[in-house]
């Protein structure tokens, strides 16, 4: 089998491109669009926006998420923002820099046509979100403010408190729940989709199970819509909601969509620390708070004094000291790796010496408590609440963790994967981000995708597909459902002695360890040994109560550990076949004289997507060079 | 420290349920009260039992997906906190703690300390919204918000739809998660042309869901994770009866003047 990585980036100047390429599109005739079904699975910024907006268009809609309802969907979480190219304060911004600073900040690993359009598209997103009432924070004029975010150097973030995710999420959750009120949408809540069905090729169809009654059921569209976030919780300990997974996107690859970029995954580097061995997730705080809140340890290992007892001329700054011209808002990767670095060197501080100081004292003396309250009142509310130590008094103390994938399904232009009709939107796919994401620009791509760039691609794949109707009696259907029957009756059959949470915790760390903030050849081969065994414990020795007909929240975690236990694997493979650092992949093995990362482009200025071949046979690794004609390739430097 | 749970075990919305007695051993007070479960858990996995199911997800306080009873309480002792950022240390050693789902008719218990919550998403589809499809946005900016609007909208639009205002209030009533979303878009210059309908259109739905009224307990605002004010629902109640009042002659024959 071979797959073709044709990305279809229109030719010419960029600025025009994608106005003429939405002119070339095939468009569906109003009042046939009813009779064309599109599946989404994902209820996010991207899954949300795209079912509310193809509703709208007068498609019909199903769209799927395991929540109790759209609403809860993980993008409720981003705190601090969402980038756009307004320029309202006149700081120099333009859609070029947002396009420019993007494909920097992702260390040059992204597709210049498809950051471009997120840049153009970007100040819609603005409009949209104004118009349905999301409550931006506001100047005293009426106009919106705006804040500035790690790796830029304008103000182009737009913001609703530490809770911006949350009302752009409610925006787009109120437009779907409006199409579903008008019966344009059906919502299947507390539904998880455990394959996809491929028919001639093309993705028609996908097997959900019904997550109270355990019903296994089937669904049949014109195209189907990943938008199903991120595989951050491979890690075990991430930002990640417990319930986010990897098992929709991974049963798309098994089913023959490219994988692209899987060890690209972003470590964040302001979260609260790890507290204990029952620690079942990991809390961020907000980037934003890098706009005011100073980065330091003391510059003596084993310094054990309270941070208050040591003076400004023990302090190490490292980020100013290393960044000055970034300081504090070095890109994530940046930021997180020094971290590391200086915990290393035993200058952490905390229990476990695993922690730096996030200080705002600076920033309080200047502008005094009220406005810090009024910035991030609720960011240092959450920080006490979890850590029972006041921010305002004592320094917040942080430490990097698994935050975002940027690496995702293989998609071209129209978003679409490499099985026809498969289309796959915000952090699922892998387009935008190259290999380290800049800050408020998740919500961006999210947005971006399903308000106004999936609608119009799905409508020309539409438009020029004729399909034959299907349903679940067509063989390939039936053959996938007794599949997915048959993996629930194995992981309740093998009634071993582990729990599903241990088998996790035990992969995470091994992925920590060996595939996380730093890599190196010797680590991932010895990662690459260990995960088929521990895939091989897991399938002897898991331990799941119940059945598959009931509410039963064990199965549901052990379906997705079982992917898990695959893709940790294929995450590793890529890590070891990129023979290079970018981003948010530093190999220990490249990387220069000051230890920055070292970038090979002469060997991999490309995107490696892997195909899959089959469980015993290995994944294929096969590349989608990427052509810069607009920016020049340089070394990142934010010194 | 060690606790004596009383967890409510409930196989499915059909069978009866009963307060169950588990002993939690070696309780860290950094602990959040999840991952406290997430041990009992564990441990009952181990000894072949069927661990308790509970809805959660983000962990950080804001998808609204947890929410139980403790000892009576909606999300437990600590004001404007979500269950899942409620930690151990508001409990000491020794301490039983009672837990229990959700209590409301509209809120049929699903499994254990599951409950069905889609009756708030209805409230939502009957007006909880701006009727603004995409790409038909004017330059953000041609839309003036005065500053303090847009923090009262944003206080009302905080809410995480958790439920535990239906839960605390005494008649199950649903009237603060309501009146956050009239009160959110209400307080806005885009919220003004549905106004009236919005406001007919999700009182209404409440009433049809099985919520009861308000009678102005407050118990609603206390147990409100993001301490939602009790005044979200003095505007929605205005904006009700103006609504009321204003949709009289329309009925009585528009068009006639």
């Amino acid at each position: 089998m071979s797959i073709d990585l044709n990305a279809k980036s229109p030719a010419g100047p960029l600025a025009q491109a994608w106005e003429q390429y939405k002119f070339d599109l095939k468009l569906v005739n109003p009042a046939n669009k009813r009779k064309h079904t599109v599946l989404i699975v994902g209820s996010g910024l991207a899954g949300g926006s795209a079912a509310a907006t193809l509703g709208e268009l007068g498609y019909n809609v199903h769209c799927f998420c395991y929540q109790d309802s759209p609403r809860r969907a993980h993008s409720i979480a981003a705190q601090g923002g969402i980038n756009a190219a307004k320029n309202y304060p006149n700081d120099g911004d333009s859609v070029w820099r947002l396009f420019y600073d993007t494909v920097k900040g992702g260390d040059f690993r992204s597709r210049e046509a498809n950051v471009y359009r997120l840049a153009q598209v970007s100040v819609n997103i603005i409009d949209q979100c104004v118009a349905q009432g999301v409550p931006f924070a506001r100047e005293y004029g009426g106009l919106l403010a705006n804040r500035s975010f790690g790796g830029a150097q304008v103000s182009r973030t737009f913001y609703a408190r530490g809770q911006t995710g949350q009302q752009l999420l409610l925006g787009a959750y109120s437009a779907l729940e409006r199409q579903i009120a008008a019966g344009k949408v059906t919502m299947h809540a507390r539904s998880e989709m455990l394959d996809l069905i491929v028919i001639d090729g093309q993705a028609r169809g996908i097997v959900t199970r019904d997550m109270v009654t355990g019903k296994i059921e089937t669904w049949f569209g014109d195209a189907v819509v990943l938008g199903t976030g991120g595989y951050g919780n491979v890690f075990y300990l991430s930002t990640n909601a417990k319930g986010c997974n990897v098992t929709a996107a991974y049963r798309a690859y098994k089913r023959g969509a490219a994988f692209a970029n899987p060890c690209f995954t972003q470590i964040h580097p302001t979260c609260i620390p790890v507290a204990g061995d029952h620690q079942s997730k990991l809390t961020l705080m907000s980037e934003s708070l890098r706009n005011d809140g100073r980065v330091w340890v003391p510059k003596k290992s084993g310094d054990h004094r309270a941070p208050g007892d040591i003076p400004e001329a023990e302090r190490d700054y490292f980020l100013e000291r290393k960044y000055p011209s970034f300081g504090n808002l070095a890109p994530r990767d940046i930021s997180s790796r020094s971290a590391k670095e200086v915990c290393d060197e035993g200058r952490g501080v905390g229990p476990g010496g695993r922690g730096v100081y996030l200080d705002f004292a600076e920033a309080i003396g200047r502008l005094g408590e009220d406005t810090i309250r009024e910035r991030y009142g609720n960011l240092f509310e959450m920080y006490e609440r979890i850590t029972d130590e006041n921010p305002y008094k004592v320094p917040m103390r942080i430490y990097p963790a698994v935050h975002y994938t940027m690496g995702g399904l293989w998609v071209d232009y129209n978003l679409m994967g490499t099985i026809a009709g498969l289309f796959v939107i915000g952090e699922a796919n892998f387009s935008d981000h190259g290999a380290n994401r800049l800050g408020a620009s998740a919500l961006m791509q999210g947005l971006a995708d399903g308000y106004f760039v999936l609608p119009y691609t799905i409508g020309n794949y539409i438009a020029t597909h004729k399909l034959a109707a299907v349903d679940a009696a067509h063989p390939a259907a039936r053959a996938v459902v007794d599949q997915v029957a048959d993996r629930i009756a194995r992981l309740l059959a093998v009634k071993g002695t582990r729990t599903v949470d241990s088998f996790h915790r035990e992969l995470g760390l091994l992925l920590w360890e060996n595939c996380g903030m730093a890599r190196n050849a010797e680590g991932l081969q010895t990662a690459l040994a260990r995960i088929p065994e521990l895939r091989a414990e897991f399938w002897r020795d898991v331990k799941v109560l119940g059945t598959g007909e009931e509410l039963n929240q064990s199965l549901e975690k052990a379906g997705r550990v079982a992917d898990y236990m695959e893709f940790a694997e294929l995450m590793c493979r890529d890590a070891l076949a990129r023979e290079e650092s970018c981003g948010g992949h530093f190999r220990t093995e490249y990387q220069t004289a000051d230890g920055e990362a070292k970038r090979d482009d002469e060997r991999f200025s490309h995107v490696a997507a892997w195909e899959y071949t089959g469980d015993e046979t290995p994944p294929v690794r096969h590349i989608e060079p990427l052509e810069f004609e607009n920016i020049q390739l340089a070394t990142r430097s934010y010194k | 420290m060690n606790l004596t749970l009383h967890v409510w075990r409930q196989v499915d919305a059909g069978a009866p349920g009963r307060l169950v007695r588990y002993e939690a051993r070696d309780v860290s007070p950094d602990m959040s009260f999840l991952e406290m479960l997430d041990v009992v858990n564990e441990g009952l996995i181990e000894k072949g039992e069927d661990p308790i199911a509970f809805d959660h997800d983000c962990r950080e306080g804001i998808c609204g997906s947890c929410g139980v009873m403790i000892n009576g309480s909606a999300h437990g002792p600590m004001a404007g906190t979500a269950t899942c950022q409620l930690h151990m240390r508001s409990f000491k050693d020794g301490d039983k703690i009672v837990i229990e789902p959700w209590r409301a008719r509209a809120f049929p218990v699903l499994r254990d300390l599951i409950v069905d919550r889609s009756p708030l998403d209805r409230i939502i589809q009957a007006g909880g919204f701006v009727s603004i499809a995409t790409g038909n946005a004017p330059d953000a900016h041609t839309i003036l918000v005065p500053k303090q609007d847009a923090e009262s909208a944003m206080d009302a639009a905080q809410c995480i739809g958790c439920g535990a205002c239906v839960a605390a209030c005494p008649n199950a009533s649903a009237m603060l998660f309501t009146a956050a979303k009239v009160s959110h878009l209400g307080l806005l210059p885009q919220g003004q042309p549905e106004r009236d309908r919005r406001a007919l259109g999700m009182v209404t739905q409440m009433d049809l869901e099985g919520f009861g009224g308000c009678t102005n307990y407050g118990e609603c605002t206390t147990a409100c994770p993001k301490e939602i004010s009790l005044e979200t629902i003095a505007r929605m109640n205005r904006d009700f009866r103006v609504a009321t009042f204003r949709a009289r002659p329309e009925s009585a024959g528009a068009g006639s003047s």
